[in-house]
């Protein structure tokens, strides 16, 4: 029902637009930023070409003290077509694609308190990890 | 962590039932399936009911089964159905001094930690077979 395939730049607009709505948050920049090369960063479209939702990831190692992984930066799907696997589409492409890079591992961090995209998360398997993120708050 | 037994067995009961939504057991064979008493269970499973999760039960022998949404309902949905919701609890003597506030902080980030994992495991998540 959708197509994956890597993000370019006239894709920008509508990555940006679409998070901007679901986030209220609007970052080209940081879009921008996702298309360099080291950067894994997919595109799910409908068969009319409209954008249905995008994942961006990367492998990091020795983030953290951890050896290499593939990261999860950002998932969004269209609020339209939600319930429908596009997410767990594009999770396991970005998978496929860290898995070629050669990790045995996946990872992300989540907002504890959004409840939507940690079970999304659980949904693909993923369970707590070796890490626990620690916040001091500086202002 | 330790649940308290009602917990653990609504969790046990809902999740076995969920399983098969078609299948109908009585809280005999749930009790029978997990080890634990069966008069337990029939409160615990009157609980699942009234909370539209299961529906059956009719004297003893009567079935139970799974009529919410597999999707849908958390771990921390039927949790709370049989532990005293975090907010509600009755303050402890000493939370008002130092050392009673500052112990009360790390209770209450244990406890959001907690929320978040039983909050986002669905039943569906719970059932499938692990990747």
């Amino acid at each position: 029902m959708v197509a994956i395939r890597p993000a370019q730049a006239s894709d920008l607009p509508a990555i940006s637009a679409l998070d901007a709505r679901l986030t209220g948050l609007d970052k080209p920049e940081y879009w921008q930023e996702m298309l360099a090369p080291e950067r894994h960063f997919l595109v799910a479209e409908t068969d009319t070409g409209v954008l249905a939702g995008f994942i961006a990831g990367e492998v990091r190692a020795w983030e953290f003290g951890q050896p290499a992984a593939g990261w999860v930066f950002a998932i969004q799907i269209d609020p339209k077509v939600r319930q429908r696997g596009v997410g767990s589409e594009l999770f396991e492409a970005l998978v496929t694609r860290f898995k070629k890079e050669g990790v045995t591992r996946v990872r992300t961090l989540v907002d504890r308190k959004d409840h939507l995209i940690l079970s999304f998360f659980r949904a693909q398997g993923m369970v707590a990890g070796p890490s626990l993120q620690l916040d001091l708050d500086l202002a | 962590m330790k649940l308290q037994t009602g917990t653990r067995l609504g969790l046990y009961a809902a999740l076995e039932l969920a399983r098969d939504p078609e299948r109908t057991l009585s809280a005999a064979d749930l009790a029978e399936r997990f080890g634990v008493s069966s008069h337990h269970l029939a409160k615990v499973l009157r609980t699942l009911g009234a909370a539209g999760l299961v529906r059956g039960g009719r004297g003893a022998a009567g079935g139970y089964r799974f009529t919410g949404n597999r999707r849908r309902t958390t771990l921390m949905d039927i949790v709370a159905l049989f532990e005293p919701a975090p907010g509600q609890r009755a303050k402890e003597p000493g939370e008002d001094t130092d050392i009673g506030g500052a112990l009360q902080r790390v209770l209450l980030e244990i406890d959001e930690i907690a929320e978040a994992t039983l909050r986002s495991i669905s039943l569906e998540t719970m059932l499938k077979p692990r990747r």
